[in-house]
Protein backbone atom coordinates (compact mmCIF):
# COMPACT_ATOMS: atom_id res chain seq x y z
CA UNK A 1 0.00 0.00 0.00
CA UNK A 2 2.97 2.40 0.80
CA UNK A 3 4.40 1.27 -1.98
CA UNK A 4 1.68 2.00 -4.35
CA UNK A 5 0.81 5.43 -3.10
CA UNK A 6 4.65 6.26 -3.50
CA UNK A 7 4.35 5.43 -6.80
CA UNK A 8 0.90 7.18 -7.19
CA UNK A 9 2.23 10.36 -6.21
CA UNK A 10 5.10 9.96 -8.06
CA UNK A 11 3.60 9.52 -11.25
CA UNK A 12 1.07 12.46 -10.72
CA UNK A 13 3.87 14.58 -10.45
CA UNK A 14 5.36 14.09 -13.79
CA UNK A 15 1.82 14.07 -15.32
CA UNK A 16 1.55 17.26 -13.42
CA UNK A 17 4.61 18.64 -14.78
CA UNK A 18 4.09 17.51 -18.48
CA UNK A 19 0.80 19.85 -18.12
CA UNK A 20 3.22 22.66 -18.01
CA UNK A 21 5.32 21.14 -20.60
CA UNK A 22 2.45 20.98 -23.08
CA UNK A 23 1.73 24.54 -22.64
CA UNK A 24 5.31 25.43 -23.04
CA UNK A 25 5.33 23.44 -26.36
CA UNK A 26 1.75 24.65 -27.39
CA UNK A 27 2.61 28.50 -26.65
CA UNK A 28 5.83 28.08 -29.48
CA UNK A 29 4.05 26.35 -32.26
CA UNK A 30 0.31 27.58 -32.38
CA UNK A 31 -0.22 30.32 -34.45
CA UNK A 32 -1.87 33.24 -33.18
CA UNK A 33 -3.49 34.58 -29.74
CA UNK A 34 -6.83 32.62 -29.74
CA UNK A 35 -5.05 28.70 -30.06
CA UNK A 36 -1.82 29.71 -28.00
CA UNK A 37 -5.19 30.67 -24.89
CA UNK A 38 -5.81 27.28 -25.20
CA UNK A 39 -2.71 25.63 -24.30
CA UNK A 40 -2.19 27.77 -21.54
CA UNK A 41 -4.90 26.85 -19.95
CA UNK A 42 -3.54 23.54 -19.48
CA UNK A 43 -1.33 23.97 -16.45
CA UNK A 44 -3.97 25.86 -14.82
CA UNK A 45 -6.05 23.53 -14.09
CA UNK A 46 -5.37 20.03 -14.61
CA UNK A 47 -1.93 20.65 -14.00
CA UNK A 48 -2.41 22.15 -10.65
CA UNK A 49 -4.68 19.53 -9.60
CA UNK A 50 -2.30 16.60 -10.57
CA UNK A 51 0.88 18.24 -8.61
CA UNK A 52 -1.28 19.16 -5.46
CA UNK A 53 -3.08 15.96 -5.44
CA UNK A 54 0.63 14.19 -5.67
CA UNK A 55 1.86 16.52 -3.15
CA UNK A 56 -0.50 15.92 -0.81
CA UNK A 57 -0.27 11.63 -1.50
CA UNK A 58 3.45 12.04 -0.68
CA UNK A 59 3.24 14.09 2.25
CA UNK A 60 0.42 11.85 3.60
CA UNK A 61 -1.23 15.17 5.20
CA UNK A 62 -5.12 15.15 4.60
CA UNK A 63 -5.30 18.61 6.20
CA UNK A 64 -4.06 20.29 2.91
CA UNK A 65 -7.11 19.55 1.31
CA UNK A 66 -9.20 22.45 2.17
CA UNK A 67 -6.14 24.74 1.29
CA UNK A 68 -6.21 22.72 -1.80
CA UNK A 69 -9.69 23.15 -2.46
CA UNK A 70 -9.22 26.72 -2.20
CA UNK A 71 -6.87 27.65 -4.27
CA UNK A 72 -8.44 25.44 -7.08
CA UNK A 73 -11.25 27.20 -6.65
CA UNK A 74 -9.75 30.71 -6.87
CA UNK A 75 -8.00 29.37 -9.90
CA UNK A 76 -11.60 27.65 -12.00
CA UNK A 77 -13.12 31.24 -10.67
CA UNK A 78 -10.24 33.33 -12.27
CA UNK A 79 -8.90 31.56 -15.20
CA UNK A 80 -11.86 31.96 -17.37
CA UNK A 81 -11.97 35.78 -16.01
CA UNK A 82 -8.60 36.45 -17.46
CA UNK A 83 -8.92 34.41 -20.52
CA UNK A 84 -12.15 36.35 -21.37
CA UNK A 85 -10.46 39.65 -20.75
CA UNK A 86 -7.27 38.92 -22.79
CA UNK A 87 -9.18 37.65 -25.78
CA UNK A 88 -11.84 40.64 -25.18
CA UNK A 89 -8.59 43.02 -25.73
CA UNK A 90 -7.18 40.62 -28.63
CA UNK A 91 -10.13 40.92 -30.57
CA UNK A 92 -10.48 44.71 -30.30
CA UNK A 93 -6.73 45.55 -30.95
CA UNK A 94 -6.75 43.39 -34.12
CA UNK A 95 -4.17 40.98 -32.44
CA UNK A 96 -6.42 38.26 -33.26
CA UNK A 97 -6.33 36.84 -37.32
CA UNK A 98 -9.70 36.98 -38.28
CA UNK A 99 -8.82 34.91 -41.36
CA UNK A 100 -7.93 31.85 -39.44
CA UNK A 101 -11.15 31.70 -37.82
CA UNK A 102 -13.84 29.38 -39.19
CA UNK A 103 -16.95 31.28 -37.50
CA UNK A 104 -16.83 34.34 -36.36
CA UNK A 105 -19.99 34.96 -34.00
CA UNK A 106 -19.19 37.99 -32.65
CA UNK A 107 -18.67 39.72 -35.37
CA UNK A 108 -22.31 39.18 -36.39
CA UNK A 109 -23.49 40.21 -33.44
CA UNK A 110 -21.88 43.22 -33.20
CA UNK A 111 -22.82 43.67 -36.88
CA UNK A 112 -26.31 42.66 -36.22
CA UNK A 113 -26.26 45.54 -33.28
CA UNK A 114 -24.93 48.60 -34.96
CA UNK A 115 -27.61 48.19 -37.89
CA UNK A 116 -30.49 48.01 -35.07
CA UNK A 117 -28.81 51.48 -33.04
CA UNK A 118 -26.84 53.12 -36.14
CA UNK A 119 -24.09 53.23 -33.35
CA UNK A 120 -20.52 52.46 -34.46
CA UNK A 121 -19.26 49.44 -32.44
CA UNK A 122 -15.72 49.35 -31.46
CA UNK A 123 -14.70 47.19 -33.71
CA UNK A 124 -16.29 48.32 -37.20
CA UNK A 125 -19.31 46.18 -38.65
CA UNK A 126 -18.55 43.60 -40.96
CA UNK A 127 -19.57 44.36 -44.86
CA UNK A 128 -22.55 41.49 -46.05
CA UNK A 129 -20.97 40.15 -48.73
CA UNK A 130 -18.08 38.83 -46.92
CA UNK A 131 -20.28 36.74 -44.43
CA UNK A 132 -20.09 33.36 -46.60
CA UNK A 133 -21.03 31.43 -43.51
CA UNK A 134 -23.98 29.63 -43.14
CA UNK A 135 -25.77 30.96 -40.35
CA UNK A 136 -28.95 28.74 -38.18
CA UNK A 137 -30.20 31.79 -36.98
CA UNK B 1 11.31 6.87 -6.55
CA UNK B 2 10.50 10.63 -5.74
CA UNK B 3 13.84 11.83 -6.43
CA UNK B 4 13.34 10.11 -10.29
CA UNK B 5 10.01 11.74 -10.43
CA UNK B 6 11.13 15.47 -9.71
CA UNK B 7 13.94 15.12 -11.77
CA UNK B 8 12.00 14.26 -14.53
CA UNK B 9 9.38 16.91 -13.77
CA UNK B 10 11.68 19.36 -13.17
CA UNK B 11 13.81 18.81 -16.50
CA UNK B 12 10.00 19.12 -17.97
CA UNK B 13 9.28 22.31 -16.14
CA UNK B 14 12.57 23.65 -17.23
CA UNK B 15 11.88 22.98 -20.80
CA UNK B 16 8.20 24.59 -20.62
CA UNK B 17 9.88 27.98 -18.79
CA UNK B 18 12.54 28.11 -22.15
CA UNK B 19 9.58 27.91 -24.31
CA UNK B 20 7.64 30.35 -21.91
CA UNK B 21 10.71 32.93 -22.02
CA UNK B 22 10.70 32.77 -25.92
CA UNK B 23 7.72 33.48 -26.56
CA UNK B 24 7.98 36.43 -24.13
CA UNK B 25 10.79 37.44 -26.08
CA UNK B 26 9.34 36.53 -29.67
CA UNK B 27 5.45 37.30 -28.96
CA UNK B 28 3.82 39.92 -31.77
CA UNK B 29 1.59 41.61 -29.29
CA UNK B 30 1.68 42.36 -25.47
CA UNK B 31 -1.11 39.88 -25.06
CA UNK B 32 0.72 37.17 -26.29
CA UNK B 33 3.09 38.37 -23.48
CA UNK B 34 1.29 38.66 -20.68
CA UNK B 35 -0.02 34.98 -21.21
CA UNK B 36 3.40 33.55 -21.68
CA UNK B 37 4.13 35.43 -18.13
CA UNK B 38 0.93 33.53 -16.63
CA UNK B 39 2.47 30.07 -17.57
CA UNK B 40 5.25 31.00 -16.53
CA UNK B 41 3.88 31.91 -12.93
CA UNK B 42 2.45 28.51 -12.94
CA UNK B 43 5.53 27.09 -13.81
CA UNK B 44 6.86 29.17 -10.67
CA UNK B 45 4.22 27.43 -8.39
CA UNK B 46 4.61 24.24 -9.91
CA UNK B 47 8.36 23.81 -9.06
CA UNK B 48 7.77 25.12 -5.48
CA UNK B 49 5.06 21.78 -5.06
CA UNK B 50 7.87 19.57 -6.76
CA UNK B 51 10.28 21.11 -4.13
CA UNK B 52 8.11 20.43 -1.31
CA UNK B 53 7.30 17.11 -2.17
CA UNK B 54 11.30 16.31 -2.46
CA UNK B 55 11.84 18.06 0.81
CA UNK B 56 8.87 17.70 2.67
CA UNK B 57 7.96 20.33 4.00
CA UNK B 58 4.76 22.49 3.80
CA UNK B 59 6.38 25.89 3.96
CA UNK B 60 5.56 27.52 -0.17
CA UNK B 61 2.04 26.23 0.32
CA UNK B 62 0.86 29.67 0.63
CA UNK B 63 2.53 31.36 -2.30
CA UNK B 64 0.92 28.72 -4.46
CA UNK B 65 -2.64 29.83 -3.13
CA UNK B 66 -1.28 33.45 -3.65
CA UNK B 67 0.51 33.05 -7.22
CA UNK B 68 -3.29 32.35 -8.49
CA UNK B 69 -4.90 35.64 -7.58
CA UNK B 70 -1.50 37.42 -8.41
CA UNK B 71 -1.98 35.70 -12.37
CA UNK B 72 -5.08 36.83 -12.45
CA UNK B 73 -4.79 40.50 -11.45
CA UNK B 74 -2.07 41.11 -13.59
CA UNK B 75 -3.57 39.46 -16.97
CA UNK B 76 -6.90 41.00 -16.49
CA UNK B 77 -4.89 44.57 -15.63
CA UNK B 78 -2.67 44.21 -18.54
CA UNK B 79 -5.73 43.51 -20.90
CA UNK B 80 -7.57 46.36 -19.75
CA UNK B 81 -5.04 48.65 -20.36
CA UNK B 82 -4.59 47.39 -24.01
CA UNK B 83 -8.38 48.32 -24.38
CA UNK B 84 -8.09 51.67 -23.09
CA UNK B 85 -4.85 52.49 -24.88
CA UNK B 86 -6.93 52.29 -27.94
CA UNK B 87 -10.14 53.93 -27.24
CA UNK B 88 -7.99 56.86 -26.29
Amino acid sequence: MDTFLEALAALLLVLGSLMSLIAGIGLITFPDLLSRMHAATKPQVLGFLLLFAGLIIHLRSWGLIPVFALAWGLQLLTAPVSAHMIGRAGYRTKHVAKETLHVDELKQVISNHSQTTGTTAAVPPAKPAQNDEPEST
Amino acid sequence: MIEIAVWIGGVMLALASIACLWRVFKGPSILDRVLALDVMLLIISSALCLDMALNRHTDYLLFTVVACTLGFIGSVTVSRFVSDQRNA
